[in-house]
C-alpha cells in the first residue's frame, strides 16, 4: 500500500468495499459522515445507512434494536461522543445484552488537533476495556484497518474500534509475515534488551524510536497491540520474560488503558519494570496535529527517552 | 392461541397482577406501583395483539415488544410466565441469585424478554431501531413499547421520538403510562411533562388518548394504531399507579416497596375477591 492515509478514510473505503460481501451491515452516523468517513458507503448504499442527527445516545439504541433484527450495525461519531456522551447506552443496551453493534470512535487522541480538550478523547479505551466481553481495537494504519473491519462484521458480539484523525504511514504491509488476526499482537521488529508494546499511531512512532535506540546499543522488540481487549496476554508475557521490561505507548491517557492492562497482567503474572507512555493524567488543549503531537511528548523522542528509563530501571 | 376479548384480559390481568405482587413479596424487593398500573396494556399486548410463539421465543418473524420502563419486569414476567414462555412457578424466585429472573429486563436469560431495559430513557430508541430493522429487512412485523411518565423526563425519549417520526415508522406503537407519580413524587411536581399529546404531535406521531384500565379502548387504540399509516403512534393511557391494590393506589411511596406479610395478605385477599368477580363466582 504504501504512503499515508487517515486511518478513518481507510475504514470509509472498507465499509464501501465490503458492503457487497456482508449484506447485514448497516452504518449509523450522528451528522458527522463527513468527518468519520461514512460519506462514501452513505453516497453508495443510501438504504442502509442511518443518519441519527446528533443524538448520539439514541443512535447507539437503535444500533441496540438493529442488531436483533440480524442486522450489523456499526455506529460512527468522534470517540469522545461514542464512549463518552453515550457510555451508559453502550454498557446497558448493547454491551450487557451482548449485542452485535460495532461502536466506532473517530478522532480519538490528542491528535485530533485544532478543536481541542472538548474533541480530543484520551479516555475511550479505558470506557470500553471496563465492559465484559467489549472489543477495544485501534489499527495502527490504513491497511490494518481495513482487515479490523472486516473481522469486526464478522465478530459476533459488542466491539469498540477507534479511528484517527490524521494521515500516517501506512507499514503493516511492509512485513513479510505480518497477519491481522483480533485479540493477537503482532511482533514488527524482534529485540531483547526491552519491548515497546504500542497501539494505534504510536505503532510506527514505535519502530521509528527503536531505529534510534539501536545506534545507542539498545535493542528494542516492537510489539503492534491493535487489540487492547482481549489483550494478547501469551505474547506480552513472553516479551516480559524475554526482554525483562516493557514500555507501553498509546495515544490516550496512561491510565486505564493499553498501558493500564498491560500493567494488569504483568503485576500479577510476570512483575517486570513498566514505562506508559501516554498522555499523562491532564486534557488536550489546541493546536495542530504535529504541535500537540510534540507538547504532550507523543513522538518518537519522546517515546525513546521512555524506553531508556524502562532499561534503567531492569538494573 | 385464541385471542382474548375484553372480559377474559381482564381476567387474565388480575390474576397476572396477583403474581407481580406475590413475586414482589417474594422478593421482598420490586416495583409494585408501576407494575399494577401497565398491567391491563401488557395483559392486552401479549394475550390479544401480539403475534409471539412461545415455543420459538427468537422467531424472526414474532411482535416485539420493549419495556422501557424497565423497573416494571415484575408486570412483564408475570405476564410472559401465564402466556406460556416459563412456568409460573418461576416468578417465585424474582431477584434470586438462583434464578434467571433478574431485577430489570434481561434478554439473555428470560425467555420472551426482546429486549434489556431498566436505565430509563433507553428502550424507545431500541424499538426504535426494531421497526427500522423491519423496514429495511422488508418484515410486517410490529413493535410496542411501554414508558413511564417519569420517563420522559429523559432527553433520549425524544431523540428516539424524532427519529421514529423522520423514518415514518408506523410500524412502531408506544405508550406512556400516565400514572402520574414517580419516586420523589407527583409527576407534576418532579417535572412536568404534560401536555404530552400536543408534545408528540409536534414530534410528528399519531396520538390516542384512552383510559389504561379499559380494554375497550386499549383494544380501540391498539387497531388505530395498525391503521395509521405514515406515522408511529403513541398511545396515551391514564391509568392509576398500584391499580386494584387498595392501599397501593394512587402512593407514590409503593413505587418501588415491597409488601410485608400483612399488606400482602390484604392485596391478595382484595385480588382474589376481584377475580372471583370477573369470574361470575
Amino acid at each position: 500500500m504504501a504512503g499515508k492515509i487517515a486511518t478513518r478514510n481507510a475504514y470509509g473505503e472498507a465499509l464501501v468495499e465490503l458492503a457487497e460481501k456482508y449484506p447485514q451491515l448497516v452504518v449509523l452516523d450522528a451528522d458527522l459522515a463527513g468527518a468519520t468517513m461514512t460519506k462514501g458507503f452513505a453516497a453508495k448504499y443510501p438504504d442502509r445507512f442511518f443518519d441519527c442527527g446528533i443524538a448520539e445516545c439514541n443512535m447507539t439504541g437503535i444500533a441496540a434494536g438493529l442488531s436483533t433484527c440480524g442486522l450489523k450495525p456499526f455506529t460512527n461519531t468522534f470517540a469522545i461522543f461514542a464512549t463518552g456522551r453515550a457510555y451508559e447506552q453502550v454498557r446497558n443496551s448493547i454491551a450487557y445484552p451482548h449485542l452485535n453493534v460495532t461502536v466506532v470512535g473517530s478522532h480519538g487522541g490528542v491528535s485530533v488537533g485544532e478543536d481541542g480538550a472538548t474533541h480530543q478523547c484520551n479516555e475511550d479505551f479505558a470506557l470500553m476495556r471496563q465492559l465484559p466481553d467489549m472489543i477495544v481495537c485501534c489499527p495502527c494504519d490504513g491497511n490494518e484497518m481495513k482487515q479490523a473491519v472486516e473481522q469486526l462484521i464478522v465478530h459476533e458480539g459488542p466491539a469498540y474500534l477507534r479511528l484517527g484523525r490524521p494521515a500516517v504511514e501506512t507499514i503493516t504491509d511492509e512485513y513479510p509475515d505480518y497477519h491481522f488476526e483480533l485479540g493477537k499482537g503482532v511482533t514488527l521488529r524482534d529485540g531483547k534488551d526491552v519491548t515497546v508494546i504500542a497501539t494505534g499511531m504510536m505503532v510506527q512512532m514505535a519502530v521509528k524510536a527503536a531505529a534510534m535506540l539501536e545506534a545507542e546499543g539498545i535493542s528494542v522488540r516492537v510489539i503492534d497491540m491493535h487489540t487492547i481487549k482481549p489483550l494478547d496476554e501469551e505474547l506480552v508475557l513472553k516479551a516480559a520474560k524475554e526482554t525483562g521490561c516493557i514500555v507501553t505507548s498509546e495515544e490516550h491517557s496512561i491510565l486505564g488503558g493499553l498501558g493500564g492492562a498491560v500493567c494488569e497482567l504483568l503485576s500479577e503474572k510476570c512483575p517486570v519494570p513498566v514505562v506508559r507512555h501516554g498522555v499523562n493524567d491532564t486534557f488536550g488543549r489546541s493546536g495542530t496535529a504535529a504541535a500537540v503531537l510534540e507538547y504532550y511528548g507523543l513522538t518518537p523522542e519522546g517515546l525513546a527517552e521512555k524506553v531508556r528509563q524502562a532499561v534503567a530501571l531492569k538494573k | 392461541m385464541e385471542k382474548l376479548n375484553s372480559k377474559e384480559l381482564a381476567i387474565m390481568a388480575t390474576k397476572a397482577r396477583l403474581l407481580a405482587v406475590d413475586a414482589v413479596h417474594t422478593a421482598s424487593s420490586g416495583h409494585p406501583g408501576g407494575s399494577l398500573s401497565c398491567m391491563d396494556a401488557l395483559t392486552t399486548l401479549y394475550f390479544n395483539e401480539m403475534n409471539v410463539d412461545t415455543a420459538n421465543p427468537q422467531w424472526q418473524d414474532r411482535d416485539r415488544f420493549v419495556l422501557s420502563k424497565g423497573h416494571c419486569a415484575p408486570a412483564l414476567y408475570s405476564v410472559l410466565a401465564l402466556r406460556g414462555f416459563f412456568p409460573v412457578e418461576d416468578l417465585k424466585l424474582l431477584r434470586s441469585i438462583k434464578a434467571h429472573l433478574s431485577g430489570h429486563p434481561d434478554m439473555r436469560h428470560v425467555k420472551g424478554v426482546d429486549m434489556s431495559t431498566g436505565s430509563l430513557g433507553q428502550g424507545l430508541s431500541a424499538a426504535v431501531g426494531m421497526a427500522l430493522g423491519a423496514k429495511h429487512n422488508g418484515k410486517t412485523y410490529r413493535t410496542y413499547a411501554i414508558c413511564g411518565d417519569g420517563e420522559i423526563a429523559e432527553g433520549q425519549i425524544w431523540e428516539a421520538a424524532m427519529a421514529a417520526a423522520k423514518w415514518d415508522l408506523d410500524n412502531l406503537c408506544a405508550f406512556v403510562d400516565v400514572n402520574g407519580l414517580q419516586i420523589d413524587g407527583r409527576t407534576c411536581d418532579v417535572m412536568p411533562s404534560e401536555p404530552l399529546d400536543k408534545k408528540f404531535e409536534a414530534f410528528g406521531w399519531h396520538v390516542v388518548k384512552i383510559d389504561g384500565h379499559d380494554f375497550d379502548q386499549i383494544l380501540a387504540a391498539l387497531a388505530e394504531a395498525r391503521q395509521t399509516k405514515g406515522k408511529p403512534t403513541m398511545i396515551l393511557m391514564k391509568t392509576v399507579k398500584g391499580k386494584d391494590v387498595s392501599y397501593m393506589e394512587n402512593q407514590a411511596g409503593w413505587h418501588g416497596k415491597a409488601p410485608d406479610d400483612a399488606a400482602f395478605a390484604t392485596a391478595k385477599a382484595e385480588l382474589e375477591q376481584k377475580l372471583a368477580e370477573l369470574e361470575g363466582k
